[in-house]
């Protein structure tokens, strides 16, 4: 197992480098100039020629790309071309609001989703299991910024128990944290409800038909240890997928739920770059979802062997 | 090459920080508990660059307003007016202006303002503004005069627009700095924020995209006169200043509503009846200049390079038809031919007529068939990404399709188009016929700050570089004429020859009303968005 990691770690390094000089590509054959921008309405020709020549941007491309990578093995992600703040700094401000909502999402989804699939596979065909389906469709089908609006609509506007907009860190307490992350954590949760609610109903069905549940529904075992200890153990290899995605999802953007609910979270930081073409954010913020991904994707390779002992890596 | 410069510094800790211990080192951020004495405010946009020399982003204005003072700035009658100025003095023959600061003038970092500082602040900044470089033309030398609180200019020549100049209240603004951050190249931002206004920057709190932090200073000696524009006592009456950033428009809206921020810089016109219906705001126009709308041609590709078919996709507009399509209400546009604005001194509506009165479209086809249009079509740059600006495009382009332009419309972002723009490429290479942008009434109120009517050419020129000699020369006369009326008389003389040369065309005035909640009084009038007068 040890080995695997190893191996799995080495392994993402040309990952992250193919991600890193991908990236760096695209932006510079990307139309737009930051140094125009920075620059503004009246600069003239001279002028833009010597914020591009202070910026870098007029030296060969893999002078820069090379220049780049020197950079990030001294751990050093560079600095905002707009706001001359270092990068790093940028993206740590950023991470509690959107580490935060992805734990609350996927805390709150799975304690909510997972049984309901799973009653839901289990009483198959009965309202209960259509309600499900019908909530999962609704979550699939609703825009998030519509279920955003109308909890903003209901709980901030008309019956005042949250705050409109906005984060507090949960250094600053817990019940303000949780006032604040409440309502983009229930938008999103309906999403992740019906998403994860699907897949363990779905493979719960497959499950349930299996020879060893009857065996153990002939053993005479309680049907709650049935389907939570044979069934639902079993099965749980796609759900873990799907939430381990999910939460590298949310981690690596949720812009439009952060906007609505002007969260500033890592989506926003992307989109904000992009649009302003701030090459040393937009580098660092796309090579650290790849990394983000990466490592999710390792740790549920792992989660694998620890559910399913069939599984083994060598 | 020297790439150790601010852009790319390598700051100390920065390896050691994980971003988890970063993240956790918390930060204070928007709306929530109520500070009585904490203004927030949703601004148009984010603050990004913080040098308002370097750039002419309104936000970058805007902030320099907040921590830095002015020699002079203009009341609400445009008649400038001075601010850290006690007293002035102009040599017979109009070429020595000693300029005397007044008292209590002070950095944020306790040093005094001295004539030094303003020599070198104003050299910067006018290495980089339109207006700052034509005063340059005229300067021969700027230093400290005979005591520490005295500035000296001396002039080559007699220049009219000495006081107008140092009094402009647009992008760029002539703010004073430190020296020591003056002397920073003007292609550079400044490495500190440290100016002499009535907030102080906090430099901690400020994280772009999502919040910009301005505390009172308290040292900061208001003059006695009232406020008025940028002019006047500016009085503090409020601890600290939030400028928060919200790109969801609804979610500002709601937020205004429930108390949650005390103000708002431009809510989009579809939302103004729910404010408007609201009795704990107030919605009013802050800028009786509003905003100029425009088209721009560039004179370079073909057939834009004919005058015949700039005059054809002129002609062919109807301000109306972009107005009712940009704004929709008509009590927040006005039809207006004037390059400098109406509702100023030198507005006038000479060569505009088809655009106010929107009768020009035979006009345009019988200059199309004169000029032989074969039907290339005419690449108009389409941001689709600025709600102010993503409307104009279409409605022009289709105005020119109905005259009988083949018209490419092409869609992209605005950063997009503010790289391509500058690009003087054929069409085949990358080129483009066409833009719109909008202009704050006070950076095109008079033919020395508006580009448009620059008549330089491809070396010097704005984009679209239309070649003019005739609009410099009378720009030039504009600068050095002695009196309103000449200045006039010259003014309506530049728009005729821009008109007949289709240099570009404005399109439109519009107003923005700012929203705020009632809980705040001594919201000012002005171009730009002042903090200082409210109270809370």
């Amino acid at each position: 197992m040890f080995g695997y990691i190893v191996q799995r770690i080495l392994a993402a390094i040309p990952v992250m480098g193919f991600v890193a000089l991908f990236v760096f590509l695209l932006l510079r054959l990307t139309p737009g100039d930051p140094a125009a921008i920075l620059a503004g309405d009246t600069a003239t020709p001279e002028q833009l020629e010597a914020i591009r020549e202070s910026l870098g941007l007029n030296d060969p491309i893999f002078t820069q790309f090379f220049r780049w990578v020197g950079q990030l093995l001294q751990g050093d992600f560079g600095t905002s071309i707009l706001s001359g703040k270092p990068v790093i700094e940028l993206i740590g401000d950023r991470m509690e609001p959107t580490i935060s909502l992805a734990l609350t999402t996927i805390i709150l989804s799975v304690t909510i989703a997972v049984p309901l699939g799973v009653v839901a596979a289990w009483k198959q065909g009965t309202l209960i299991d259509r309600f499900v389906m019908l909530l999962s469709v609704l979550g699939f089908s609703v825009p998030v910024f519509v279920i955003g609006y109308l909890m903003i609509s209901l709980f901030s506007m008309e019956l005042k128990w949250f705050p409109v907009q906005g984060f507090r860190p949960i250094g600053e307490g817990l019940g303000d944290f949780l006032h604040r992350i409440a309502l983009p954590t229930f938008t999103l949760t309906l999403l992740y409800i019906a998403l994860i609610a699907r897949i363990t109903r779905t493979s719960m069905l497959e499950i349930l038909g299996d020879d060893y549940v009857r065996t153990a529904r002939a053993k005479g075992l309680p049907e709650s240890r049935v389907l939570m200890r044979h069934a639902l153990r079993n099965c749980s290899v796609p759900i873990i997928t799907v939430i381990g995605i999910g939460f590298a999802l949310i981690i690596s953007g949720v812009v439009v739920t952060e906007s609505v609910f002007n969260l500033p979270g890592l989506g926003r930081l992307t989109v904000d770059a992009v649009l302003s073409r701030d090459y040393p954010v937009i580098q660092a913020v796309i090579l650290l979802a790849s990394l983000i991904y990466v490592v999710i994707n390792l740790l549920i390779d792992i989660a694998y062997v620890l559910l399913d002992p069939r599984i083994r890596y060598t | 090459m020297n790439h150790t410069t601010h852009f790319e510094r390598k700051p100390a800790g920065i390896l050691r920080a994980s971003l988890f211990s970063a993240a956790l080192a918390g930060f204070a951020l928007v709306a929530g508990a109520a500070d009585a004495q904490t203004l927030r405010a949703v601004k148009h946009s984010d603050l990004r660059v913080l040098d308002p020399i370097l750039t002419t982003a309104y936000m970058s204005r805007n902030h320099g307003y907040m921590i830095f003072d002015t020699l002079y700035a203009l009341d609400s009658d445009l008649v400038p007016q001075p601010q850290m100025v006690d007293s002035h003095t102009v040599s017979d023959d109009g070429l020595v202006y000693t300029f005397t600061l007044r008292d209590g003038l002070a950095f944020h970092d306790g040093a005094p303002v001295t004539g030094a500082d303003v020599a070198a602040s104003i050299a910067r900044w006018g290495e980089r503004d339109g207006m700052g470089q034509v005063l340059m033309s005229f300067v021969d030398s700027m230093s400290q005069g005979a005591s520490a609180n005295e500035f000296v200019m001396n002039l080559k020549e007699p220049y009219g627009l000495v006081i107008d100049s140092l009094a402009k209240p647009s992008s760029n603004v002539p703010f004073i700095m430190p020296a020591r951050l003056a002397e920073t190249p003007s292609t550079e931002p400044v490495p500190e924020q440290i100016g002499s206004g009535p907030f102080k920057w906090v430099a901690d709190e400020y994280q772009p995209g999502v919040i910009a932090v301005y505390a009172k200073n308290e040292e900061y000696v208001p003059r006695s006169e009232p406020a008025s524009w940028a002019a006047g006592g500016k009085v503090v009456n409020v601890d600290r200043v939030e400028w928060v950033v919200m790109p969801d428009d609804q979610t500002a809206l709601n937020a205004l509503q429930a108390g949650e921020i005390d103000y708002w810089e431009s809510p989009p016109s579809d939302l103004l009846p729910i404010l408007d219906a609201n009795p704990d705001v107030t919605v009013k126009n802050l800028n009786a200049l509003g905003m100029q709308t425009i088209m721009r041609p560039n004179t370079l590709n073909a057939p834009m390079d004919d005058v015949r078919i700039r005059q054809a996709a002129i002609a062919s507009v109807n301000q109306k038809d972009v107005l009712d399509a940009l704004v929709g209400n008509p009590e927040l546009y006005s039809l207006c031919g004037a390059m400098f604005v109406c509702n100023t001194p030198l507005a006038t509506d000479v060569g505009s007529e088809t655009l106010t009165q929107g009768n020009g479209m035979d006009k345009a086809k019988s200059l199309l068939e004169e000029a032989g249009y074969d039907g290339t079509p005419i690449v108009i740059m389409h941001p689709t990404d600025v709600g102010t600006l993503r409307t104009q495009p279409v409605v022009v382009a289709q105005a020119m399709r109905d005259a009988g332009f083949v018209v490419d419309l092409q869609a992209m972002d605005w950063q997009t188009l503010v790289g391509k723009r500058a690009s003087q490429a054929s069409i085949a290479d990358g080129g483009w016929h066409m833009f719109m942008t909008n202009w704050v009434g006070a950076d095109v109120f008079n033919p020395l700050v508006n580009n448009m009517v620059n008549g330089k050419g491809p070396d010097g020129g704005w984009f679209g570089w239309p070649d003019v000699p005739k609009l410099e020369e009378l720009r030039t006369s504009y600068a050095t004429a002695p009196t309103l009326e000449q200045q006039q008389e010259l003014a309506a003389e530049i728009q005729k020859i821009a008109f007949d040369e289709a240099v570009y065309a404005p399109i439109g005035q519009y107003f923005v009303p700012t929203a705020w909640s009632t809980s705040i009084d001594g919201v000012l009038d002005s171009p730009a968005p002042l903090f200082w007068n409210i109270t809370k």
